[in-house]
């Protein structure tokens, strides 16, 4: 990443330039002394040997746990983006409805689900799928941790995205809803035919940092069981006492393909604001659990 | 009516609750306090502070919080036997308020660099004209407005990270989703109201936080 120039600072003179040298250096230091300070403390508990490390990232570790589990991680994240979009176009448009009672109703929906961690909501469909549910033969009790994360992330990010979509249609320049109103279409056809295309074409940036948000929100299955590329990593780790390597190749993972996601976004938006009136910055990037309140 | 009765006399319901929020208070202030170095560092004139603030947030922000959480107790714990108290259940408390913390100053300083880009270039300009340097006019003059701006996306941050507090299940510090996988597993006939008992006890806390960050983001807002 080039220095960018900024509005806070004129461009530096002479001595200006000396002291950004000089912090440079400090920083370098800086930095220098906090990576010797953890090699240290590595070393000092056995965590450098190679060994350690290699069996963290031979080929052992990546056919039988981090792929398997990402796998999963990303099977799971999948078909929850598809069943999110699906929720949260739905009661986006029940949030638009011309009728108030069903806005209403779709608002308290939206409303809770954002407001109940994701977790408490994984937590209570594994024990309703695995005991409930599979106590009818409906499920195999074993399959109760993989929908309860696809409905936990479904129901929340749903709700996010039917708030993305009713911000969307809002934030559209009034023109565009009384140009349809001027050639002679109906509310109806005018939020179908003009408002929602345009707002769904602004959306697609944060849908994609959206995506992010459901990968990182799948690893929360870790904690009901469910077998993805943190579980394997962990199981990987406890097996041959390299916890800390296997954990650090897992996180790198779920760094790199998200990082990927991000970058992809902020193209897409660049490339998308000619084709849309609405704003195609991504929304605030990827908060676990953001709720936009504006 | 009779199940919910039961369950808070049984449970430490609110004792659980009261965990999130400690979790939140002293998470909330560790992530302010590094997110605003981490903010300073990256509207700074100094490419290598720029470069460390901007590689913070881009690795922070696309790991997930469970794995932070893990690596900390299995890892660092675990493995580097960093050890915080010799008390058990403040030694994991204070390795879920780090980990929430740490995850958090990223979004925080997304948050107030996107404060800072609510002022306008003539504040900046000002300060200067004035001879200000860098420091004292982010700190005068900068900064202020930036935090005012700053008000919903903290405020976003805020709620997220009350929720995110569960997640220190994971450091399998006693809090709400932990009490409500306990309370399950022994009254699985009780499922439902359990489930709505931790669920409005969030709704009660974040919804509240959400109108607040509004309210207060329309009066802080800088007039311009």
């Amino acid at each position: 990443m080039k220095a960018q120039p900024s509005v806070l600072f004129d461009a530096p003179g002479p001595k200006a330039r000396r002291n950004i040298m000089i912090s440079n250096l400090v920083t370098l230091a800086a930095v220098l002394v906090l990576v010797v300070l953890v090699l240290m403390k590595l070393n000092e508990q056995n965590q450098l040997e190679p060994n350690l490390w290699l069996r963290a990232i031979d080929g052992n570790a990546w056919a039988n746990y981090y792929l398997p589990g990402l796998q999963f991680t990303l099977q799971a994240s999948g078909i929850a983006v598809v069943t999110s979009l699906a929720f949260g176009l739905l009661f986006g448009f029940l949030r638009l409805a011309p009728f108030g009672p069903i806005r209403w109703f779709a608002g308290v929906v939206v409303e809770f689900f954002r407001a109940v961690p994701v977790l408490v909501m994984m937590v209570f469909l594994y024990f309703f799928f695995a005991r409930v549910v599979a106590g009818n033969g409906a499920m195999s009790p074993q399959d109760a941790p993989y929908y309860a994360v696809i409905v936990g992330l479904t129901l929340y990010n749903g709700a996010v995205i039917a708030e993305l979509v009713r911000s969307g249609v809002k934030s559209l320049p009034k023109g565009q809803r009384e140009a349809a109103a001027a050639i002679g279409m109906t509310s109806n056809q005018s939020l179908r035919l003009v408002e929602v295309p345009q707002a769904l074409t602004a959306m697609l940036p944060s849908l994609l940092s959206q995506f992010v948000v459901i990968i990182k929100d799948s690893a929360l299955g870790y904690l009901i069981g469910f077998y993805e590329l943190l579980q394997y990593s962990r199981q990987l780790g406890s097996g041959h006492g390299n916890m800390l390597q296997s954990l650090i190749v897992a996180a790198l993972v779920f760094i790199v393909i998200n990082f990927i996601l991000t970058w992809v976004a902020t193209r897409l938006s660049r490339r998308l604001s000619s084709r849309t009136s609405g704003e195609t910055a991504p929304a605030a990037p990827a908060t676990t659990g953001a709720v936009k309140t504006a | 009516m009779n199940g919910f009765a039961e369950l808070f006399a049984e449970y430490d319901i609110l004792g659980a609750f009261w965990m999130n929020i400690r979790l939140t208070f002293f998470a909330a202030i560790g992530s302010f306090v590094l997110g605003i170095i981490l903010a300073v560092f990256r509207i700074s004139p100094v490419g290598s502070l720029q470069r460390v603030g901007a590689g913070y947030v881009n690795i922070l922000r696309n790991t997930p919080l469970t794995i932070i959480m893990v690596l900390g107790v299995l890892a660092v714990w675990g493995q580097l036997k960093i050890t915080f108290s010799d008390d058990f259940p403040l030694n994991f408390f204070t390795y879920a308020v780090i980990a929430l913390s740490i995850y958090h100053a990223a979004f925080v300083c997304e948050a107030i660099r996107s404060g800072v880009n609510t002022v306008p270039l003539g504040q900046a300009e000002a300060a200067r004209a004035i001879g200000l340097s860098f420091l004292p006019a982010a700190r005068l003059v900068i900064l202020p407005q930036a935090l005012r701006g700053a008000v919903t996306p903290l405020g976003n941050t805020l709620i997220a990270l009350t929720k995110n507090t569960t997640v220190a299940a994971a450091a399998s510090v006693a809090e709400s989703s932990g009490l409500m996988k306990t309370m399950i597993e022994f009254r699985p006939d009780l499922m439902i109201q359990i489930f709505l008992t931790i669920a409005i006890g969030f709704c009660l806390i974040v919804i509240p936080m959400g109108l607040l960050t509004t309210w207060l983001s329309d009066k802080l807002a800088v007039a311009r």
